[in-house]
């Protein structure tokens, strides 16, 4: 099925920068009570540069939003906060290639809301 | 006996193919699917007899208010009731917060306890939570053991002379359990006669033969949409002292007796709970509903998801990897099953399961302090009713192979 292709399985079970950081900037979490899952954002933020050096995130939930959180990780490291700012649903969609029904949309975003959530916390 | 290939074929649904494949119901828990006979009544309703009940004095508004004061007959008939005291209400939920507004505040007071169980759907939890923290009452939670069961000892320290409220479903909607409701209510009214008891029937009369008086309960709740009727009808039972007494809970048409300037004077019982026009259709078919299954016969429903579940428990549990929540005694729970699977996300489960059009539901259930209560996350649920057949739960049994299958 195209929702879990072999990619989305791999980072579901491989996340990357799965766990907390020694050295972070800011944090954030949210929950989806629907589903019951949590994701826990840990960013470390260049002050200067506005560029994020890390990412770890932590939590549980479904193979969409794991690989979601996962698959962000890897796009948001190096770049600076603004893009991440400025991601949206579509943005997501494209980066997983899956076909999403409606009620797994909300599973794919919860990882961005996350992160937006915690970077929009910094000035 | 009941015969589901039989039964599935009065419901129009599942002549219905999905990507060319059949659809395996399995959330009769969340509702019901509905009977040609349900749809039918529904059906007269707006094509033979559309006009609204008690005011006009014409054939058609005579018809209709027969066909919905009789579905309050049969329904209070269903329950070993009188008509008086079945209240028709959107919900169980809606049912149960009547209560909160109109029977509270009268009885319960700052430093009184209200007593629930951890087995509650939300609609069962909330209201007296809620009072409780508005009020300064004491709001304690009856838990259950590892087997998901209620230990009738604790009622020994639950129910004292300030417990004024005491709410307990017939049936979780998880683990399925089914608290001995008569000996409950006999305990807490011997402990405390002051004490009032509202049962959750949401999961039990569709289920199985309920019988209020037996009961001894002072009220009791459920919904039409998960016993084969309209999604939009409620029932609220209550003795009828208790529904005299309470004031109203909304106002407007149909209602009133009388009404001055000055003054109103409020119908009887139970017309004074059903303000305004009411869901005339969703009443008349529940009313069907009750005759679908009277003519099945509950001892006959019952029988039928002690076997389909003593099946299906048997197929789950020799899946590895499969954890089954509640009793793994059919006779022991209705026809829910609540399970998760190692590895595997409820929603990615759920997911897979749709590829073959198995419905089932995942997440919560309503039942959150239940799940934090156990120490899990978010489960799988499969549910059971007259039209389940031994081919619905192997296609269930073979679906969660596959998702197995995918995530190995």
């Amino acid at each position: 099925m195209d929702m879990y292709r072999e990619v989305i399985l791999d980072h579901y079970k491989h996340p990357h920068h799965f766990g907390t950081l020694a050295k972070k900037s800011v944090i954030a979490t949210l929950y989806n009570t629907s589903c019951g899952d949590t994701i826990t954002m840990e960013l470390l933020i260049d002050k200067k540069t506005k560029k994020i050096v890390d990412i770890g995130f932590s939590g549980s939930g479904c193979a969409i939003s794991m690989a979601s959180a996962s698959m962000l990780t890897d796009t948001l490291i190096g770049k600076t906060i603004d893009v991440a700012k400025k991601m949206k649903t579509e943005d997501i969609i494209e980066m997983l290639g899956a076909t999403l029904t409606p009620s797994r949309v909300k599973c794919a975003v919860l990882p961005l809301e996350v992160i937006q959530k915690a970077v929009n916390n910094t000035v | 006996m009941i015969d589901a290939n039989t039964i599935k074929k009065d419901f129009p649904i599942f002549s219905r193919n999905i990507n060319k494949k059949p659809i395996v119901y399995l959330d009769t828990t969340a509702t019901s699917l509905k009977p040609k006979q349900v749809i039918d009544a529904v059906n007269d309703y707006y094509t033979k007899f559309t006009a609204n009940v008690f005011r006009g004095i014409y054939t058609l508004s005579e018809e209709a208010t027969c066909a919905y004061e009789s579905a309050r007959e049969k329904i209070a008939k269903f329950i070993n009731s009188q008509k008086e005291e079945i209240v028709f209400t959107k919900n169980t939920d809606e049912s149960l917060s009547l209560l909160s507004y109109c029977y509270l505040p009268y009885h319960v007071k700052k430093g009184d306890r209200l007593v629930t169980t951890i087995l509650e759907h939300h609609a069962n939890f909330i209201p007296w939570q809620q009072y409780g923290v508005e009020h300064g009452c004491e709001f304690r939670v009856w838990q259950v053991g590892i087997d998901g069961e209620l230990n009738l000892k604790d009622l020994e320290t639950l129910i004292t002379p300030k417990t004024k409220i005491f709410a307990i479903t017939a049936a979780s909607n998880v683990l399925g359990t089914i608290p001995e409701i008569e000996k409950i209510v006999n305990i807490v009214k011997r402990r405390n006669p002051n004490c009032f008891v509202i049962v959750d029937a949401a999961q039990a009369v569709p289920h199985f033969p309920v019988d209020v008086v037996k009961w001894g309960a002072d009220a009791v709740a459920f919904s039409g949409h998960k016993m084969l009727g309209p999604s939009g009808i409620g029932v609220l039972w209550a003795k009828k002292a208790i529904l005299e007494e309470m004031p109203p809970f909304l106002f407007g048409g149909d209602m009133i007796r009388e009404v001055h300037e000055k003054n109103t004077v409020f119908n009887d019982v139970p017309h004074k709970f059903e303000a305004g026009t009411p869901y005339i259709e969703g009443a008349i078919g529940l009313g069907a509903a009750v005759d679908y299954l009277s003519k099945l016969g509950m001892k006959n429903v019952r029988k039928h998801e002690i076997k389909i579940t003593t099946y299906a428990l048997q197929q789950l549990v020799k899946i590895p990897g499969i954890t089954i929540f509640g009793p793994l005694n059919a006779a022991k729970r209705v026809g829910v099953i609540a399970f998760q699977v190692k590895g595997v996300h409820p929603h990615d489960v759920a997911q897979l399961l749709n590829e073959d059009n198995i419905c089932i539901r995942v997440g919560y259930h309503c039942a959150m302090p239940l799940h934090e209560h156990l120490g899990i996350g978010a489960t799988c649920r499969a549910s059971f009713y007259i039209y389940t057949t031994k081919g619905d739960i192997d296609a269930l049994v073979t679906g969660i192979k596959k998702v197995i299958k995918v995530f190995s």
